[in-house]
Order: C-alpha cells, then structure tokens, then sequence
C-alpha cells in the first residue's frame, strides 16, 4: 500500500514570490517524517506540492519532480485528482463538513467519488473509525452531525475521512496544533499506529512532538524575510536531534535560533 | 521562556491613585444618550410597519370570507357585494413560481461562476457590474422590455399572457438571487473546499455536495426575499398580463390576473365594497408571502448544518 516519495529540484511559487527553493529529498514509505522549522519557512507549501494542493491557490505554480515509486506527479496528462486519491491531506483545523453526519463525513470521500453500494461503505466507514480509534466514542451516534464531537474527535473523524479513501501517503499539517494534550496524545498513538499501513509525513512546530513521532526529520528554514524557504538537512530523528550536522539546526532545536 | 514580567503602572489611573475609580458621570450620561437614540430610532422604524399592518388588517377583514378565495370577479361590478380574487391567487401563484423557476438556476449558477470559478477574471468582474446595474432596473422597464421584446417584435401572446408577465418578474429576481447567493457562497469557508479536494473529489462535486449544501438556508433565504419582492410589483405586471376579472388557469394564453393588479383595479373605484375587496387583497398578498416565508424557514431548517450534539 505505502509508496516512496522522491522530490528532485522542487520549486515552488505563489505568483512572482518564490516559496521554496530546490529542494529534493527521499521520504521513505511505512514511516514518519516529520517536518520542523520556523513559520513561513515553507513546510506546509512542501507538504502541499506533494498531492497537487499548492495549485489550488490562484497563481500558484510548481517546478521540479515529485515521484511516487515510479510515477511523477506532475508529468503532464496526470489528474490531479488521482493524485490527491493516493495522497490524502489532515489539516491544521479539524474541518468535517457540517451539513453531513459522521458516517456521511467518513463516507464523503467515497460518495463523492460514486461508491454507492450499502454494505461497502459500511464496511469501509467502520474499518476507518477503527483505524482512526474513533469508532467506540462514535458507535452510537454515527447519524448525529460531525460537527457535535469534540475538537478532538472532529480531528480524528477528519483522519478517518482521510484513510476512507485508502491513500498511499498521508500528509498531516500541524495536526495537533488546534487540540489539548490529551487529544494530541490521542492523534499521537495514532500517527504510530498508521505508520505500518501508510507513509506519512507531518508538519509539526512542536519539537518534543517530532521527536515522538517520527522516524526521520527535516528542518527547513529561510534566509530572511522575502528569501524562498530551504531544505537544510533531512536525517534519521534520532540523529537531528542529538547530533545534527548543521549548526543552523542545531541552533533552532536548542532554541537558540535567531 | 519568558520571565515574570513585572507590574507596569498602567495608564488611566485616576489622581486619586486607585486603579478602580467608578465610571465617571459623563460617560454614564453618553451612555444612556445613545441607548436612547438606538432605541428611538427603533422605534420610529417599526411604526409604519405596524402601522401599515395594523391598517391592512382591520380594513381586509370585512372581506376575508370564503367567497373572496372561491369566486372571481366576472360579472361583478363595482358596486356588487361580493365576488373574490380567486383568479389573482391563481394567476399571481402561478406568475411567481414560472418566475423562480426561471431565474433561480441562472442565478444561482451565475453566483457560482463569479465565487467559484471566475473570482477576479476580467469576465467576472463585467458580470458584476451589470449584475448591480439589473438591480437597478426600475421594475416598469423589465415590463416594457418584455412587452417589447417578447409580445411586439416577437409577437408571442401578443393578447398578454401570465408567462410575459412570469419573464418581467424573473427578469428583477435575478440580480437579488445572485447577490443573496454569492454572499452566502463567501461565507463557506475555503477549509471545506481544501478538504473536499484533499479526498480526491472534483471541484464540480465539490461545489455540488459540499459548498452548495453549507450555503442553503442562506441562499433559500435570499430566494424568499427576492419573490417577496416581486410578489407584490404591479407596474411590470400591467404591461405584460394585461387584465381580467375571468378565471385563467393556462398562462401562456390570454391575460391572466394577479392580486397587485386586482388591489389597483379595485382601489380605483369609489364604491365601499370595491375598496372592501382591495384591502382584503392586500391582507391576502400579505398573508401569501408570509406562508411562504414560513415555509421556507421550515425547509431551510430540514438542512440546517446542525451543531447540536
């Protein structure tokens, strides 16, 4: 099911401003990579150029290479659609659609693509909850509107509705950054368990959360204000945080940064 | 790591040198001046409202029997008792819906094209502008424009007919319906779009099955006030449906009648009973658009994004 992303050269802009600036880098499937560095440093653009979401901003456009074992995702002729069905994205605020309840929100992906059959999206929206350890909170009430759960629960309901649609990859921009600890330590153990189906990436500015998650780690950072965003090193998490190579990320994870 | 920070002094600590002073009387004295200027003009804008339904309502209800919803007014003249606006009830019903069926789909795909798909475009921006000029359109020209257009040069039920009159009215709903609704649309938020698209679902079934559905009551809201509107024009209707004290259910052939134009011709006679019959078509015009407001309420309710847990 997971696949390896290879990014080589990748650019990217928002009209005449460039975002970030050649970057390539290896993100292996069944694992977690996390992402870390200051704001406006260009993760959640990267994050964002990996299922085709950066282009859905007016004058946002991409260079470079993103393949997903041996597909390019921005070869011409490629949907980016399809893309996005084998990419899927959590986002920084849980966002279920409010019209629909947490059955419909789970099935949405589904639905909208044309699954119709019954049992099959039962058995689908069943096995998502499960794998997003929502299903014994929700059991009950799966007509009741999505948007009565907890912060919490909505952020895992949105996780739920992102692996209904059984993506490759699943990227997840801060995450956690909207919720208490409890509930972060709820999308956490999470995280850990979906990493043995699915490769997934996450943009995190909480540092002990990185170093929790994931198995490799790359910061990123900006020269200065106006400057595109950099990759600076991408390693094994155990060794960015104990013995980068860079002094600029060890400066920044010591909080010594700036 | 942010140390302790000490206890600034603030500004606004009175000479006495307490921080707590009472508010002092002249903001107390403002204070009570607006509140009475806010409620005053409350006031003021609610007494021609009930004035008007106050009015309206002991004079329609000598009238407000059976008959009025049972009978037309063929062969009754002015000076009869009697008789009813059973032909304007069915002519202004079916005026208003053949009009929002007509403009409602263009509307609200027009509103869609300029929030969804044309935000900034040269093309958007002209659609606009001349969205905002049609809301200026004084309602007696969109009645001249179809009875020029379509009765004279076409030569379509040249005789009027309620589907003429249908046009002039879809004619001033548009430009509401299209501003009622790209409101609405600007208000859901672009989370939903992303998220929708993040599932791999093409942006017309995005718009579709998630933005349209958020925005409903909003947009049904809009539709309500825009047939509210034009549920009570007369000058459009005069041109286009002509007029008839006979019961015509067909409208696309011949004049039809609608409640507006049975209130003007009503009022212009001198005979109480004439005048009886006018208010009494007011009171049910008023009671028309407030059953379908309610109606209205009660469907935008059914799709209400609850929050209730």
């Amino acid at each position: 099911m997971a696949k390896r992303i290879e990014v080589s050269g990748l650019h990217a802009y928002y009209g005449g401003v460039h975002a970030i600036d050649d970057i390539s880098m290896t993100i292996e499937p069944r694992s977690v990579t996390a992402f870390i560095g200051p704001s406006g440093c260009g993760k959640s653009t990267f994050l964002r150029t990996l299922n085709r979401m950066h282009e859905v901003i007016p004058g946002a456009r991409v260079e470079g290479k993103v393949m997903l074992d041996d597909e390019d995702l921005y070869a011409t002729g490629v949907d980016p659609v399809a893309v996005r069905r084998s990419v899927g994205m959590v986002f920084q605020r849980p966002n279920p659609f409010p019209t629909m309840s947490i059955y419909d929100n789970v099935a949405a992906g589904l639905k909208l693509n044309g699954v119709r059959r019954k049992g099959q999206l039962d058995e689908i929206v069943e096995g998502s909850l499960r794998g997003a350890n929502l299903w014994n909170e929700v059991k009950d009430r799966l007509g009741k509107p999505g948007a009565g759960l907890s912060g919490g629960q909505q952020q895992r309901l949105c996780i739920a509705r992102a692996i209904a649609v059984q993506p490759q990859v699943l990227l997840m921009d801060e995450p956690c950054s909207a919720l208490d600890p409890i509930s972060t330590l709820a999308i956490e153990d999470l995280i850990a368990k979906l990493k043995d189906q699915y490769t997934i990436v996450i943009v995190t500015h909480n540092m002990q959360q990185a170093a929790r998650v994931s198995d490799r780690t790359a910061f990123f950072n900006i020269a200065g204000t106006g400057k595109p965003g950099k990759l600076i090193e991408i390693d094994d998490t155990s060794k960015i945080f104990t013995n980068p190579e860079q002094k600029a990320t060890e400066d920044y994870i010591t909080g010594r940064f700036g | 790591m942010t140390a302790v920070s000490k206890s600034a002094p603030g500004p606004g600590r009175s000479a006495k040198g307490s921080s707590l002073a009472p508010v002092s009387s002249s903001r107390k004295i403002k204070d009570r001046l607006v509140q009475g200027l806010v409620y005053a003009a409350f006031a003021l804008a609610i007494i021609p409202l009930l004035s008007v339904l106050w009015t309206v309502i002991t004079n329609g209800l000598a009238r407000l029997d059976a008959d009025f919803f049972a009978f037309s007014m063929n062969g009754v003249t002015a000076r009869d008792g009697g008789g009813g606006a059973y032909h304007a009830i069915i002519g202004t019903l079916e005026q208003v819906a053949i009009a929002t069926v007509i403009s409602v789909p263009v509307a609200v795909l027009t509103a869609v094209y300029l929030i969804e798909y044309g935000a900034g475009s040269r093309l958007a921006k002209a659609i606009s502008f001349f969205v905002d000029v049609m809301t200026g359109i004084p309602s007696i020209v969109a009645g001249l424009f179809v009875l020029a257009m379509w009765m004279l040069t076409l030569q379509i039920a040249p005789e009027g007919s309620g589907f003429a009159g249908a046009l002039a009215l879809s004619i001033l709903m548009m430009p509401t319906v299209v501003r009622a609704t790209e409101e609405m649309l600007k208000l859901v938020p672009g989370d939903l779009r992303e998220a929708s698209y993040a599932l791999g679902v093409p942006r017309w079934r995005t718009i579709c099955f998630v933005v349209l559905p958020t925005a409903l009551t909003g947009i049904l809201t809009g539709i309500m006030l825009a047939v509210a509107r034009v549920m009570g024009e007369t000058a459009p209707l005069l041109l286009t449906i002509f007029f008839t004290k006979a019961i015509n259910f067909n409208p696309f052939d011949g004049p039809q009648g609608s409640l507006p134009t049975f209130i003007w011709d009503q009022v212009s006679n001198p005979q109480q009973t004439s005048l009886d019959r006018a208010w009494t078509g007011a009171l049910v015009l008023i009671l028309l658009i407030m059953l379908l407001n309610l109606g209205a309420r009660l469907v935008a309710r059914r799709f209400k994004p609850a929050a209730g847990r």
